[in-house]
């Protein structure tokens, strides 16, 4: 049991997507159409998350607005009193269906950008794009939503961050995420390419500083540093099970994206359970809260309670145990994954593209 | 860029101030966050209109609170000072 009460809902209601961004988020084994919960099932797991204290949604991919239903189900969330937010790549983010998502009561809409130089852009996505996110992002402002244009980032991109930023702001964007590439799932099998030089996250961090500033008031700005690069790993979204939660499109509810890397542990889904028991009594959001599941050198460091040991999805990717360190961190065992990946940037490999495997042949 | 007693404030307009009846307390929503606050946080965020300046809203709260509570309207006014200093550094207080 846990008194702790989440506050944020990552509800993937489909991995089918028209973008192929070798950073994807999702998992590399993705959820086919024929798998994903239906509008009923969603709505209920909407109720339930809302009495569970969740406050904040995110409607997410893949690209949700492949789903017809995406409206109906940001209008149930407005009326169960949930801030929601609809993260999409503006694919598909049509003027009627804009209209229908105002009318729902939607309050935020996230756009993601690829790059601020047009062919780069849409080399990354996989796709022709730009076009379409564009005016996508004119809708967003005549409508009046709260937008936010976020960035992944990495060696192809990060040297025009200025231009970003600019783009974003002439856009209108009220926000900004650039948050640099995790190397989870796709990004992981893509490291090598994506993986940026020292130097250049040095420099695109004083560039956003310096432009944060300028914008202030006018354009927020969050930006999140490579964790390769840092002495420290990062505290997963303030700990296991603390506060989020991310569901994927077949029902599984999972404490960070990355949980369906971890193997040795069984992944609750909505279908068998409610989402309470997920939250409250699951082996899975029970396994690394607190600090009992800790080895050394995380059980006896004074920073446990400040980064708890970093990402468990992290270290199960790269060590095969979830209860290792973060790999991250200087004082790891392992810490040296991390220097031989940073020694393999930069080699000029092509990108594995995100794409759902064949269906399987039957004989 | 500090508030001062002749600043007038108002919350961003994409944040809204909502009673969770889970938690039982008012939340303050906004794009991607949440703040969990008290009854007198919420009063301070309802009494901002563009209009009042902050000795205003602290008299206001003065009004209202003054007989439970002995603190003065100068003591008020730095306490909602502070508090509205903290949601200013995170831009969801605008002063402009």
């Amino acid at each position: 049991m846990t008194t702790d009460r989440p506050t944020t809902l990552l509800a993937e209601l489909t991995h089918r997507c028209p973008l192929h961004c070798p950073y994807c988020s999702n998992p590399l084994d993705l959820v086919r159409a024929g798998q994903e919960l239906d509008t009923d099932t969603w709505k209920r797991v909407l109720t339930e998350a809302r009495r569970l204290g969740v406050l904040q949604l995110g409607l997410s991919g893949g690209e949700p607005l492949v789903r017809k239903d995406c409206e109906e189900i940001a209008e149930h969330a407005r009326r169960e009193g949930f801030y929601t937010t609809l993260v999409t790549s503006g694919l598909g983010f049509t003027r009627q269906r804009a209209e229908r998502f105002k009318a729902a009561g939607l309050e935020h809409v996230q756009i993601s950008l690829q790059d601020a130089d047009d062919d780069n852009a849409e080399r990354i996505a996989g796709v022709r794009s730009v076009k379409q996110k564009r005016a996508a992002a004119a809708l967003v402002k005549e409508l009046d939503f709260a937008f936010t244009v976020n960035v992944v980032l990495h060696r192809e991109n990060l040297d025009r961050i200025e231009q970003i930023i600019e783009l974003s702001a002439d856009l209108g964007a009220d926000r900004v995420e650039l948050a640099n590439t995790q190397y989870y799932g796709w990004g992981l099998v893509n490291r090598e390419a994506l993986m940026p030089s020292p130097e250049q996250v040095d420099r695109a961090f004083e560039v956003a500083e310096r432009l944060r500033q300028k914008y202030r008031g006018r354009m927020q700005m969050v930006f999140v540093l490579p964790d390769y690069y840092e002495k420290y790993p990062k505290p997963c979204y303030g700990g296991w099970g603390k506060v989020y939660v991310v569901m994927s499109p077949d029902g599984k509810a999972l404490p960070c994206h990355g949980a369906t890397n971890i193997t040795t542990l069984p992944m609750p889904n909505v279908k068998d359970h409610s989402l309470e028991w997920i939250w409250q009594e699951s082996p899975l959001f029970q396994a690394f809260r607190g600090d009992g599941w800790m080895k050394e050198p995380c059980v006896s460091c004074e920073r446990k309670c400040v980064d708890f040991g970093g990402c468990r999805c992290q270290a199960f990717a790269l060590t095969g145990d979830a209860a290792n360190a973060d790999p991250i961190c200087h004082l790891s065992p392992h810490h040296h994954l991390i220097a031989d990946a940073l020694g393999q940037a930069g080699r000029e490999v092509p990108f594995t593209y995100r794409a759902i495997a064949p269906e399987p042949q039957t004989a | 860029m500090a508030l001062t007693s002749t600043s007038r404030p108002s919350l961003w307009r994409f944040a809204r101030v909502e009673f969770d009846p889970v938690r039982n307390r008012p939340v303050l929503l906004y794009p991607e966050g949440a703040v969990l606050l008290n009854e007198t946080g919420a009063e301070i965020l309802r009494l901002l209109d563009g209009r009042r300046d902050l000795a205003d809203v602290a008299g206001a709260l003065k009004a209202r609170y003054g007989a439970e509570d002995s603190a003065g309207v100068e003591e008020i006014l730095k306490d909602v000072t502070e508090f509205l200093d903290g949601l200013a550094a995170r831009e969801l207080i605008r002063d402009d």
